[in-house]
């Protein structure tokens, strides 16, 4: 489900502050730099707003953000739904016991982890990054909290790649973006 | 210069951030005592107790950009910013901000490392705030204060939840006003 589709005005304010670097890390890529969004004060809480909106008093007890952009947007959206905040980290930066959940990358892998006990069995999750491509890392965040028992109410970015198909590696769990980049 | 000391004496919000706070041996070497803050995050109210004090305290002096330093800085700043109505402008290790970067090497215990800004995030004059989840020697907010005060920003205070031995009794770092919620939790009779 796409925010976009609704033609809110909120959402081409957002939109239009997401600022496009080309070949970014590399050639031919297209990257969707969100800092120009962390500048605008308004822009920036309308975006935490919608998702509130949408996921306040549904009894969201966690919200799980992907390093490291995920940690920009999860906590303030934790925060006003009552939530806790889960990061879920690159490996050896999380100081307690953690699990670990590898993923495919386009030349080789990466590995994500949580802190064991962050989360509890029947907990409902939404899971936040800034952007959805292929969906890899999202996944691997999905299978992270439904080891320990969780349940995925939600996947939430800011920004999905639609022709990178991302949405459809998330094992039918619903997507919620606010804007889409072609 | 810690809360207790600058209007929150007593505050019971600060020992319930205190006892948020997990304390991890020997990570990530031997002897040193983690300050994990992810526990903090697991406790609604006192994550929430622990931005309502930095919105309190930065509300009213015209700060227009919270500076973040990777990755934990990232946990804490943006609700500030959003609170008072400011920019956030994350600061990242090498390679990772897309655009045209400024960069400040700074010492690690062996070896240096690097923080890079976006070329206009802040311009010249703006006030600013710094903050990360703890401070430690300070080298790297020291860096952060170096990035931003080369753009012609003014650094008007660093500010952390947890201030580790070395910098208790200082109340600035290069200078600049430091400001700090906590004290590093100890674990009784442990090793």
């Amino acid at each position: 489900m796409s925010a976009y589709r609704d033609k809110d005005p909120l959402i081409h304010g957002i939109q239009s502050k997401i600022r496009v670097v080309p070949n970014f890390p590399k050639p031919g890529i297209m990257f969707q730099d969100i800092t120009t969004l962390l500048l605008d004060p308004k822009a920036f809480k309308d975006t935490i707003d919608l998702f509130v909106e949408r996921y306040k008093g549904k009894n969201i007890s966690v919200v799980a953000g992907i390093e490291a952009r995920g940690f920009i947007f999860g906590p303030p959206i934790a925060l006003e739904i009552g939530a806790k905040f889960v990061p879920l980290r690159k490996p050896k930066k999380l100081p307690g016991k953690v699990i670990s959940e590898e993923y495919i990358l386009e030349y080789g892998k990466d590995c994500l982890e949580m802190h064991v006990g962050a989360v509890e069995p029947g907990e409902r999750a939404l899971v936040v990054d800034d952007l959805i491509a292929t969906g890899g890392t999202l996944c691997a965040a999905m299978q992270l909290l439904e080891r320990v028992g969780a349940e995925v109410v939600e996947c939430a970015c800011v920004i999905e790649l639609p022709d990178l198909k991302g949405r459809e590696r998330l094992n039918g769990k619903p997507l919620y973006v606010l804007v889409e980049s072609r | 210069m810690f809360a207790a000391e600058n209007g929150l004496k007593g505050d019971p919000r600060l020992q319930a951030i205190s006892d948020a706070i997990r304390v991890v041996p020997h990570f990530p070497k031997q002897g040193i005592m983690f300050q994990d803050i992810t526990t903090l995050l697991l406790d609604h109210k006192a994550f929430k107790h622990t931005i309502d004090i930095f919105v309190d305290r930065y509300r009213d002096m015209d700060i227009s950009v919270i500076a973040g330093v990777e990755a934990r800085g990232f946990m804490f700043g943006p609700s500030i910013a959003l609170a008072i109505g400011a920019k956030f402008v994350p600061l990242r290790k090498p390679k990772k901000l897309p655009g045209e970067v400024i960069s400040e090497a700074y010492e690690l215990e062996y070896g240096t490392d690097c923080l890079e800004m976006h070329v206009g995030a802040v311009p010249a004059g703006e006030r600013v705030i710094v903050i990360d989840d703890l401070v430690a020697t300070g080298g790297t907010l020291s860096a952060a204060i170096r990035l931003l005060e080369r753009v012609g920003a003014q650094v008007v205070e660093c500010a952390c939840v947890i201030g580790l031995p070395e910098v208790k009794g200082q109340r600035r770092l290069n200078g600049k006003p430091l400001y700090i919620l906590v004290e590093p939790r100890e674990i009784d009779g442990c090793c």
